[in-house]
């Protein structure tokens, strides 16, 4: 750990990393608006009238919940090409942590929407406003509020959950720093090291969850 | 090879999922008892404690797993499921640290003074008064957790510890027809979703219970 020779290999070695931090950072921004958008659009359409679209969301909500990231990564990057599907690593990840984090986030924006108080809604028809006006312009600006610092938690989630691109061959960070150690064995120096920059990422992120949290709980 | 599921294969998935049951449910004990005490030392935000839990919550919690796991099994000597379980746990200690101080936090100081008041000592406070309010309200999100902790059990699979996931991929090299192997998918999705779905339907059931 304390052999200075290593630590200087490391150092040569620094584009390795920082590509891969570029692929984890890529994948992590992309896959966060994709997310967003589920959210909002699952959200919303949880809240709807139709039961059928409710159940149906639901279905989806659960499924993706209470399974392993994992398998649903291993499944499109292995078995999708069978059916003629060819997705790169980058692209499987991406979908993968879109809807995965996306069925979290979705239960995040329903709850959100309903913590709105109905009163709310009425007073928004009384002023003989439609549907979408109601949701867009009086509820969801509110529901934003509530729903924002767990949609922060989750987005730190998303760039941690990116590590399994590794599994992938995906050439995220967590993948070129396995591949490097395991070239020359320097594994200490290369985990500690992708941890601090997994921690550079993350830790702003998460910070601003609390402060966001902390806001929260003032009001 | 016509049969889709032989028993020999059953009985190798059915040992994987037992395994993965070792693995969650030891981790689930294990960061549930180091998770409170953090939790509790950062809350009293005190003392040399409290530095340690804040600098180890918020260091763990923003690395992911599977860098602990692959970490932990490559430079540590130690077997497979143990450095597995060892890598899970120092991690989910430290979200449920993040959640047991968030329970805490939601309790009125109110409560702290009428206890003290009363002539309760800091520590009578926290276990008497204090601490059963707050599980009531992380009961929740320490079950989401504990969902979680199942099925990031399948990062395991990396490092070759012969659980549910990496048992599927065993026996996926058996087969060679796509409908067999989206089969075997299917089923390995399916079990871990009963399980959590069970794991969460018991503990909705245990909360109504005691309301």
């Amino acid at each position: 750990m304390f052999d200075l020779s290593r630590w200087q290999e490391l150092f040569q070695n620094l584009n390795v990393f920082a590509e891969g931090f570029g692929v984890t950072v890529s994948v992590s921004i992309l896959s966060l608006i994709f997310m967003l958008l589920i959210s909002l659009v699952v959200g919303l359409l949880r809240c709807s009238e139709n039961r059928a679209v409710r159940a149906c969301l639901l279905a989806y909500i659960n499924f993706f919940q209470n399974t392993p990231l994992v398998i649903q990564i291993l499944f499109m990057y292995n078995v999708l090409p069978r059916a003629g599907v060819m997705l790169s690593p980058f692209t499987c990840g991406l979908l993968g942590l879109s809807l995965y984090t996306g069925a979290f986030g979705a239960s995040i924006v329903e709850a959100a929407i309903k913590a709105v108080p109905k009163g709310q809604h009425e007073a928004a028809y009384s002023q003989g406003m439609n549907y979408t006006q109601t949701m867009f312009l009086i509820v969801l600006p509110q529901a934003v509020r509530i729903a924002l610092p767990p949609l922060a938690n989750q987005c730190v989630n998303m760039i941690k959950n990116s590590s399994v691109l590794a599994l992938i061959a995906g050439g995220d960070l967590m993948y070129r720093a396995d591949s490097w150690a395991s070239d020359n064995l320097y594994y200490t120096q290369s985990f500690i090291f992708t941890g601090l920059l997994y921690l550079a990422l993350c830790l702003p992120v998460s910070k601003w969850a609390e402060r966001l949290e902390k806001k929260a709980a003032h009001i | 090879m016509n049969s889709f599921l032989t028993f020999d294969t059953t009985l190798f998935l059915l040992r994987g999922l037992g395994i993965t049951l070792v693995i969650a449910s030891c981790t689930i004990v294990l960061s549930f008892i180091l998770g409170s005490v953090l939790g509790i030392a950062r809350y009293s935000g005190k003392g040399p404690a409290a530095k340690i839990a804040v600098l180890y919550i918020d260091t763990i919690r923003n690395i992911p797993l599977l860098l602990f796991i692959i970490g932990f099994r490559f430079t540590m000597p130690l077997p497979p499921v143990v450095s597995a379980v060892t890598a899970m746990t120092v991690f989910t200690s430290a979200m449920v640290a993040e959640i047991v101080r968030g329970g805490l936090n939601g309790i009125s100081h109110g409560q702290w003074e009428a206890a003290y008041s009363q002539g309760f000592s800091y520590i009578g406070t926290l276990v008497h008064v204090v601490l059963p309010q707050a599980v009531r309200k992380i009961r929740k999100p320490l079950m989401g957790q504990f969902v979680t902790a199942i099925k990031d059990t399948s990062f395991c699979s990396v490092i070759a510890v012969k659980e549910l996931m990496y048992s599927g991929t065993i026996i996926m090299g058996k087969y060679v027809k796509s409908i067999q192997v989206i089969a075997l998918y299917a089923v390995i999705a399916l079990v871990y979703f009963s399980v959590n779905m069970l794991l969460l339907a018991l503990s909705k059931k245990m909360i109504k219970e005691q309301e």
